[in-house]
């Protein structure tokens, strides 16, 4: 019998079997924060430990790092005091850093796939949940805590259980004005917030081998919000293609090795899997959270649950839901009036998501709407450069967004970009938690850019596909 | 060793109702603003609290009979979210310090980072969690014991059975939960598997 991708990495990576039963693994390539590192150094110090192999670890600062003026000291103290801090430990403990000084700095999970740090057949790891993004490779990519962290600094691995894995097939083509983010905000809709626990998710099917590394990234990203801990994809020519040329990735005279490699973890035809959904891309409708969680989600042109047709059990979180978001039974998400759009995060932060609204944008000397707060935030200073060489940086700002510097920004808003009292943000990040975009009360609509965009301009919830005429 | 076997753990309760209740709800974003983790606890919960004291109510975390306890009971799908430790690091400071949760599934990188802090996540079916949840809040001031020996909660003369994967399970009560020591003892493995594997010395090296 054949083994999936996951299982072989797994075993490239094991490193012993641990008395409790689980499997210490190496961890192939560690890439570290402000947020979730201080305290890892901090107890390393207090331990007298060592990093056992520091050149597999990167920083960058992203969480907390202002896209408005971010000269230093940032206005905001404790801010500046996390960003030194991580300054300190990367030059005491010789990790590579990725500054906002040397135009090198962005959202973690953008900056390793774009310097080709992230490769197929990695056992990935970074104190961050959206960690799962870099599976879109083809590797086994894992958010960890603080106290992890400091384990993967000394001993550069972790114990670990195997997770089984569900193998998740979309197949056919999807309709125009459907992508990506309408992929993962379907499956983990139909598979439950907890419906991955327990599992990795391998993608496949004709949707996600015609995609590029950037839908693929978008897809593997939202695996933790569908509760798998990781997601992954087959690594193909596609793969290859992305990473050829990239500072880390292997030069010319060590490709064929590595190809060798990657091609050796794939998949094989008759691989296992503990289980097997198939999805048909042209059920996906453009979608939008309505809920506090991911999964409470709709096609844009469906109205919001009845009470009545709600199991009995998940009544009281529908219902819970309702409340906070001041959203009815039974109405339609079109139509709802927005306060803030914003485009960018690990999610949908890179150039491609730009590039593809700018385009729309282009067509139609389009508008945000009077009374709407339209933020496009790059998900890294790279990302940024290549769109003002193309001239595109124009496009946002006469359009009526305000195009700021690099940075996870109101994904989680832990810099000064923040929603304000109850507004309603349509938002291309990845979570719609209670509180998330900074206001404990604010309210957030995830949907896709292009989705983001259309509702920006029409400045209420609306379709993409009727604002830009997309439907031919 | 001892004082770090998790076999029993004896205190108070309380109870924390809703599914899916997420990292950034257990400790709000702004409150990861800092480089320790002391004086989270304070803010465990704090939006929700807040909210809840808005409309005229009282977030158990708020009430005062409650105050004692060490034991958290919670329901579907707890810690989803985020990959922050500061989320069980705010519940163990919280008061006198969460030290056990018993609840029906919990998010798996919380569960992790609970493990990785000694804090024991159980899990039980929905029907016992109501059976504690009612008996906690019939008697704030009555003592669960939380048993990974007997895989059970005993309160009252009652008791429910609880189930953990049996890898965590070891390593809590045998008070190897922090993995740190028993990682480093194998530094000639790692560095074998290391050398096994094509890229790790990055490509430009690698013979």
């Amino acid at each position: 019998m054949g083994k999936n991708l996951y299982d072989k990495v797994f075993e490239r990576h094991t490193v012993r079997e641990l008395e409790s039963g689980q499997f210490q693994v190496l961890v192939g390539l560690h890439l570290i924060h402000e947020v979730t590192s201080p305290q890892a150094f901090s107890m390393l110090r207090q331990s007298g430990l060592k990093l056992l192999y520091p050149e597999r670890t990167f920083a960058t600062c992203d969480h907390i790092i202002p896209t408005l003026d971010q000269s230093r000291p940032f206005a905001d103290s404790v801010a500046e005091q996390m960003i030194a801090e991580l300054e300190k430990n990367c030059k005491e403990f010789a990790i590579t850093y990725f500054s906002h000084t040397d135009g090198e700095q962005g959202v973690v999970h953008v900056v390793g796939p774009e310097k080709g740090l992230t490769q197929p057949g990695m056992v990935i790891c970074c104190g961050d949940s959206h960690t799962a993004t870099h599976g879109a490779f083809g590797s086994i990519a894992l958010g960890i805590g603080t106290s992890q962290v400091r384990d993967v600094l000394a001993t550069q691995t972790l114990p670990m259980s195997k997770l089984k894995v569900r193998r998740i097939l979309v197949n056919g083509r999807l309709k125009p004005g459907v992508f990506a983010k309408d992929v993962a905000l379907y499956i983990i809709n139909k598979l439950g917030v907890e419906g991955g626990v327990g599992y990795a998710y391998e993608y496949a099917g004709d949707v996600f081998d015609r995609f590029s590394m950037d839908e693929r990234m978008t897809v593997c990203n939202m695996a933790i919000e569908g509760g798998a801990r990781c997601g992954y994809i087959n690594p193909d020519e596609t793969t290859y293609q992305f990473l050829k040329g990239r500072r880390y990735a292997p030069r010319e005279n060590f490709w064929q090795q590595a190809m060798a490699y990657w091609e050796s973890v794939k998949s094989d035809p008759d691989a296992q899997y503990a289980d097997r959904v198939t999805y048909q891309a042209e059920q996906i409708e453009p979608m939008v959270t309505w809920g506090i969680n991911p999964g409470q989600s709709l096609g844009v042109n469906a109205r919001l649950p009845e009470l009545t047709e709600v199991p009995k059990n998940q009544r009281p979180l529908v219902e819970e839901a309702l409340r906070y978001m001041n959203f009815k039974p039974g109405m339609p998400i079109k139509g709802q009036k927005i306060d803030v759009a914003f485009i960018g995060s690990c999610t949908n932060g890179r150039y491609s998501d730009f590039e593809l609204v700018a385009n729309l944008l282009q067509r139609g000397q389009y508008k945000v709407a009077p009374g709407v707060r339209a933020l496009a935030v790059p998900g890294s200073q790279l990302v940024h450069r290549q769109l003002i060489e193309r001239g595109l940086d124009r496009v946002f700002s006469e359009a009526g967004f305000e195009l700021r510097n690099a940075g996870c920004s109101m994904c989680l808003a832990m810099n000064p970009d923040k929603l304000q009292g109850r507004e309603l943000c349509a938002s291309s990040s990845n979570r719609n938690f209670k509180g998330r975009q900074g206001s404990p009360e604010g309210r957030t609509l995830l949907m896709s850019p292009v989705m983001v965009a259309a509702s920006a301009i029409a400045g209420e919830v609306a379709d993409a596909r009727e604002v830009f005429d997309l439907n031919t | 060793m001892s004082d770090l076997k998790r076999e029993r753990i004896s205190a108070k309760a309380v109870t924390v109702g809703g599914s899916d209740i997420d990292t950034d709800r257990i400790i709000p974003a702004r409150y990861l603003k800092c480089v320790t983790f002391e004086g989270l606890g304070e803010h465990a919960f704090e939006d929700d609290r807040s909210q809840l004291k808005q409309s005229g109510a009282l977030h158990p975390f708020d009430i005062h009979e409650f105050a004692q306890a060490q034991i958290l009971f919670v329901c579907k799908n707890f810690g989803c979210g985020s990959s922050r430790e500061h989320a069980p690091q705010a519940l163990m400071r919280w008061n006198k310090g969460i030290r056990a949760i018993v609840g029906v599934s919990f998010a798996e990188i919380f569960f992790g980072n609970c493990l990785t802090l000694g804090i024991p996540c159980v899990t039980a079916d929905e029907q016992s969690i109501k059976e504690l949840a009612c008996a906690n809040r019939a008697d704030p001031d009555l003592e669960f014991c939380v048993d990974l020996k007997q895989m059970k909660v005993f309160f009252a003369a009652r008791e429910v059975a609880i189930s953990m994967p049996e890898s965590a399970r070891e390593a809590l009560i045998t008070g190897r939960w922090d993995p740190t020591v028993e990682l480093l003892k194998s530094k000639d493995h790692i560095a074998a598997s290391a050398a096994r594997l094509p890229y790790f010395r990055g490509w430009s090296s690698a013979t």
